[in-house]
Order: structure tokens, then C-alpha cells, then sequence
């Protein structure tokens, strides 16, 4: 349904995307997972036609976006990163607005607005001024704009970003229902957790290109699974945990000095923990914290990207396990990755 | 790719006026609904029209007008034309910086009507100000010195020019896209326009400069224009040209320019 090749963009010296290749098929949903600033707006915003790619090209539903554009238009639903919905109209002010410009005469526009409305459960509210609304239902609002054309393809740009957890989980409710009517949908996240509950495919997005694409669970394979976290009491016992991990869980362990963290990749969150608290114990070293947590973007990135990608954000030296380091005990599943 | 029904919409010309007063709705909506503005619109002109009809008027003097309300009001108009179209700069921004125009400019909608809904809608609302501006002046002394036609010619002229600014401003608003920096950009840039001009006195008495920079400039050339036209001096004809000319010649180049500008953003 969306298929899009080689699609670059610069702005300036800056390039926002370097070659972005990608398809989502009929009926399925694709996170485009991203930090900020990775290029997932740009990318948005070429497949909703408000900016044109400078190489490469993108097509909805086998139409060109930008030589046919007002075709696309008519094709897909888009909500922007931001809620683009009037303060001083009421919410179904807005929605109709909306479906009269997509071309529907007053009274489709109208019921379609009811429609939306009941479906988003703004029914009660959609008289008032969307200034009176909370920002959740703000969100439903524009999410609603998007689907009042009924569009073959629906395009959000972080829909969560900004939300209570409360409002989250609603709207992602909402998200299942429109995946359940069999819409396409790309939508784009900063974070991994929301990618693995709404997507059927994540591509990950960091600097302009695509540097990993599959399933949640491929995804979360490639780092493993879980992160084991250790948090040292002071920063110098930060180092001597490294050494003490190396050879546990699914990677290396990976120090982070201002944190006074150490992670480290597992498949298996059981024995892994086990193992670590073992050591830990006989080692001696005092320690703050220990457990398993699910991975988060940034455990993503440090490892499809290694160290590099993420000194960016953390200036501090990231320590590295001295290689051959003899290990006390090895793993039953150690399985190195990356390096 | 299976077969995929696209719903034909053949939306040509017809779209682009339907789409168009769909949107000037929209916008004259938002206004109404904000009572600061419709205060604001107001109350600008009305205050300039007291200032200068009560507290400097006594002392200013202009050759040929016994009363000098008859030489302000048409000053005034001019002023509230461009002050009118300088607030085009910052619904254009105001819109772009929320995501309004991405939202329209994501569905099927005649895209050249987004910006032409902006000028209509503050088209309309700068007559609204005027009507009031002239009620205003009536109150305070102004009086029509000539035939309604020419009156009326006047008045479009005044509408006329703040349409075109309308337009300049959209290409200001569209260049720097956040409400604060429109806000500025629209002082900055009528209030040189305004008070280096014949709006409150006679260009006779500045200096050197000034007054060549004040005789050359529109804002000048269109208040001469309307006190010819409202106030029965002389023949009308060369300097409601001139006004028509800059005007039109604004509008051209500046719709031009944010037309393209728009197509880029
Ligand atoms: N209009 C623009 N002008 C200049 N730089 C831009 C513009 N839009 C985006 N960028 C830059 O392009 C990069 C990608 O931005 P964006 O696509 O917004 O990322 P994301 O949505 O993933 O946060 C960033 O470095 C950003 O600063
Ligand atoms: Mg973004």
C-alpha cells in the first residue's frame, strides 16, 4: 500500500533522510521508531505530500506522490505531530470543516462528523469549543480529522507524544480498533514499547536511515530480549561490574558512568539475573539496584548502532569489557552479539 | 498491488470558490470568537481618530482645510487599511506554526485557496473596522465634501490597498512563521510606512529626506488619493491613478510571491 524507495531529503547540510526504503502492506501497521530529530516527520510529511523528496520516490496505493499528489490526497488520513484542530470551533465544527473539504456535500459532511465523534467518544463534548477539551481528547480529535474521509491510508506522527499515561492507553485502544477495521496505518514513536504493542512491522529510523526493519520480536531478539540493569553505589565500582557481567546475558555490558549503570542484553531473564546476583554476592561489590526490564529505545540503539550512536546523546566515555578477560563462569546461553 | 478503488473527485474550478468561502468561514469564525481581536480591530483607529481629532489636532494646521478632521480621517483609513493587512502576517503564521495548514494542505482541498480565504476573511474584517472607523469620523465632526460616487471610490480605493497589504503581509507571515516575529514584523513595518507619510500632516514642513522618502511612498500616495476623492479637491484623477497603480502592482508582486513561497513551504 505504501511503498517507498531511496527517498532522500536535505535541509541545508543537514540531511534528514539519506535513502529511506520501505513498504507497508495492505491492512498492517508500521512503527517508524526514531529519536528525535532521526527524520521521521520529514519522512511524514513527503508521503503526505506537503514536501517534496529531493531523490527517490514514494507511492500510496501505486500513486506517485508527488506527481499525482492530489490523488494521494484523496487517499490518505494524516494527524500531525502536533493536534492541528481549531481552539474556537467546537469539535464538530472541526471535523465538518474537514469533511467539506474533502469534497462531501453538507450533509455527508455532517454525518460523518456524528459518526466520528461517537466513535472517538467526544460525543458529549462535540458541541463545546475545543478549547474547553484536555489534551487527550484534543489528540482524539485530531485523530478523528484524519478519518472523516474514510482514507485508504492512515498516517500519524507520534500520536502519543505529549499524553498522560491514561490518554495513552485510550488512544491506543482507539489505534487497535482502526487496525482491527483493516486500515493501514504508518505512524511513527520514539518509543519501543508503544511500536511493539500497535505494529506489525517497526523500521528503525537514526539519522536519516533505516538501520533496522522487522518484527517487534525480531527487533527485541537482536538485542537480546530483556536488559538486565545493575546500579553501582559509587562510580568507581562501575568498571569492576563491567568485568564482573562480561560473559552473562545475550551481549557485553555496557557501562553508563553518570547513571552509574551497567546493562547488559538477555534472552533468558531468569538465569541471567540469577547468575549476575551470584557474582555480584561472592564479589563483594555493593550495589544500589539490580534487575531485568523490558529494553528501551535507547538499549536498541546501543546495540544496532553500537557505542557511536549514543555518545552523541551521552558525552561520557563509555566503557568497553577488556577483551579476554577471564570469565568465572560462563553463561549456559551466553551468545554474543554484535561486536 | 491488487486493484484499489480511488474515488474519482473532479474538484477543478468549482473547488477552489467552494473551498475558498469554506475557509474564509472558518476564518472569520475564529475571529468573532475571539473578543480580544474584534475589540483590538476596533479600538485602534478609534483612539488615533480621538488623539488627533482632540489632543494634537488644535495645534496642527494643513493649507486648505479649514477643518483638519476632514484632513485626518482619510489619513486614517489609509492607516487602518495597512494596520488591516499587516494582521494577515500573523493568522498566516499562527496557522502554520500549529499545524493547521499541513492539516489542509493534507486533503484534497484547491490549495491555492488556503491562502486566498486568508486575505478575503481579512478583507472582510477591515471592513468592518472601516465602516466603523467612518461612523467614527462622522460622530467627531468629518464630513463627505463631494459627490457619492467619487466618496465611495474613495472608500474602494482604501479597500483596496489593504487588500494588497493583505497580501504583502501573507508573504511576511509565510517567510517568518511564528506569531511573535508576524507581530513584529508588522509594526516594524507600518509604522514607517504610517507616520513618514501625509497620514497626520502635510509632507510640506519635514526635511529633505523625509519628505522625499514620504511624497514617494504609497501609503502618501493613497491618502492624497482619498482626500481628493472624499473631500472634492482638485481634479481626483491622477492621484486616485497613482493609488490604484501601487495598489495593484502590490497585490500582483505580492500574491505572486507568497503563491510561490506557499508552494515551498
Ligand atoms: N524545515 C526544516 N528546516 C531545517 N531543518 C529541518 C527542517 N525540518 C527538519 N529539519 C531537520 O531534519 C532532521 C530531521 O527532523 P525530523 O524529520 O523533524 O525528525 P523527527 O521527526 O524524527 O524528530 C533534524 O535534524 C531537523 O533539525
Ligand atoms: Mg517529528
Amino acid at each position: 500500500m505504501i511503498k517507498a524507495e531511496g527517498v532522500e531529503k536535505a535541509f541545508g547540510s543537514t540531511r534528514a533522510l539519506a535513502g529511506v526504503d520501505l513498504t507497508v502492506d495492505s491492512g498492517t501497521v508500521l512503527a517508524l521508531l526514531g529519536r528525535n530529530g532521526a527524520g521521521k516527520t520529514t519522512f511524514v510529511r513527503i508521503l503526505a505530500t506537503l514536501l517534496a523528496p529531493d531523490a527517490g520516490r514514494i507511492q500510496v496505493a501505486g500513486v506517485d506522490v508527488v506527481h499525482d499528489a492530489k490523488t494521494v490526497r484523496s487517499l490518505i488520513g494524516l494527524a500531525g505531530q502536533f493536534a492541528a484542530v481549531d481552539e474556537t470551533l467546537s469539535g464538530r465544527e472541526n471535523l465538518v470543516l474537514v469533511g467539506r473539504l474533502y469534497g462531501l456535500p453538507r450533509r455527508e459532511a455532517r454525518a460523518r462528523a456524528s459518526e466520528v465523534l461517537e466513535r472517538l467518544g467526544l460525543g458529549d463534548a462535540g458541541d463545546r469549543l475545543v478549547r474547553t477539551y484536555s489534551g487527550g481528547m484534543r489528540r482524539r480529535l485530531d485523530l478523528g480529522a484524519s478519518l472523516v474521509g474514510r482514507p485508504l491510508v492512515l498516517i500519524m506522527d507520534e500520536p502519543s507524544t505529549g499524553l498522560d499515561p491514561r490518554s495513552r492507553i485510550e488512544l491506543w485502544s482507539l489505534i487497535d480498533d482502526f487496525i482491527k477495521a483493516g486500515t493501514t496505518l504508518l505512524l511513527t514513536t520514539q518509543y519501543l514499547e508503544e511500536a511493539d504493542r500497535l505494529a506489525d512491522r517497526v523500521a528503525v529510523i537514526e539519522r536519516g536511515r533505516l538501520i533496522a526493519a522487522g518484527t517487534p520480536d525480531d527487533l527485541k531478539q537482536r538485542i537480546g530480549g530483556d536488559v538486565l540493569e545493575v546500579r553501582a553505589t559509587s562510580a568507581s565500582d562501575v568498571e569492576r561490574l563491567v568485568n564482573l557481567l562480561t560473559g552473562l546475558g545475550a551481549g557485553l555490558p555496557v557501562a553508563d558512568m553518570r547513571a552509574q549503570c551497567v546493562t547488559l542484553p538477555t534472552s533468558e531473564r531468569v538465569q541471567t539475573l540469577l547468575a549476575a546476583a551470584r557474582r555480584i554476592e561472592e564479589s563483594g561489590i555493593p550495589v544500589a539496584d539490580l534487575g531485568v526490564r523490558r529494553p528501551s529505545l535507547d538499549d536498541v540503539f546501543l546495540t544496532l548502532t553500537g557505542a557511536g550512536g549514543a555518545a552523541t546523546k551521552r558525552p561520557e566515555p563509555r566503557l568497553r569489557p577488556v577483551p579476554g578477560e577471564p570469565s568465572l563462569e560462563p553463561a549456559p546461553n551466553a551468545r554474543r552479539v554484535g561486536s | 498491488m491488487g486493484a484499489v478503488i480511488i474515488r474519482p473527485r473532479s474538484r477543478g474550478v468549482r473547488s477552489f470558490f467552494t473551498d475558498t468561502l469554506l475557509l474564509t468561514r472558518r476564518n472569520l469564525l475564529l475571529t468573532a470568537r475571539t473578543p480580544e481581536l474584534v475589540v483590538f480591530a476596533a479600538i485602534m483607529p478609534i483612539m488615533f481618530v480621538l488623539l488627533f481629532r482632540y489632543v494634537f489636532g488644535g495645534s496642527i494646521n494643513v493649507p486648505g482645510y479649514s477643518n483638519y478632521v476632514d484632513y485626518l480621517m482619510p489619513g486614517i483609513m489609509v492607516q487602518t487599511a495597512l494596520f488591516g493587512g499587516s494582521s494577515s502576517a500573523v493568522g498566516v503564521a499562527d496557522d502554520l506554526s500549529k499545524g493547521v495548514t499541513d492539516r489542509f494542505r493534507s486533503l484534497p482541498t484547491n490549495r491555492a485557496s488556503i491562502l486566498a480565504a486568508r486575505t478575503l476573511a481579512d478583507l472582510v474584517r477591515l471592513g468592518y473596522t472601516m465602516g466603523l472607523l467612518i461612523a467614527i469620523g462622522l460622530l467627531v465632526g468629518f464630513r463627505f465634501h463631494n459627490a457619492l460616487l467619487p466618496v465611495l471610490a474613495g472608500v474602494g480605493i482604501a479597500l483596496l490597498f489593504g487588500y494588497a497589504c493583505s497580501w504583502l503581509f501573507t508573504l511576511v507571515g509565510l517567510m517568518v512563521r511564528n506569531v511573535e516575529s508576524a507581530t513584529l514584523a508588522g509594526f516594524l513595518l507600518t509604522f514607517p510606512l504610517v507616520f513618514a507619510a501625509s497620514t497626520f500632516t502635510s509632507t510640506k514642513f519635514m526635511p529633505h529626506g523625509l519628505r522625499a522618502f514620504a511624497n514617494a511612498q504609497p501609503v502618501t500616495q493613497v491618502a492624497n488619493a482619498l482626500r481628493d476623492l472624499t473631500h472634492g479637491t482638485g481634479s481626483a484623477g491622477p492621484a486616485a491613478l497613482h493609488a490604484i497603480v501601487w495598489s495593484v502592482g502590490i497585490l500582483i508582486a505580492a500574491a505572486t510571491l507568497a503563491t510561490w513561497k506557499f508552494r515551498k513551504i
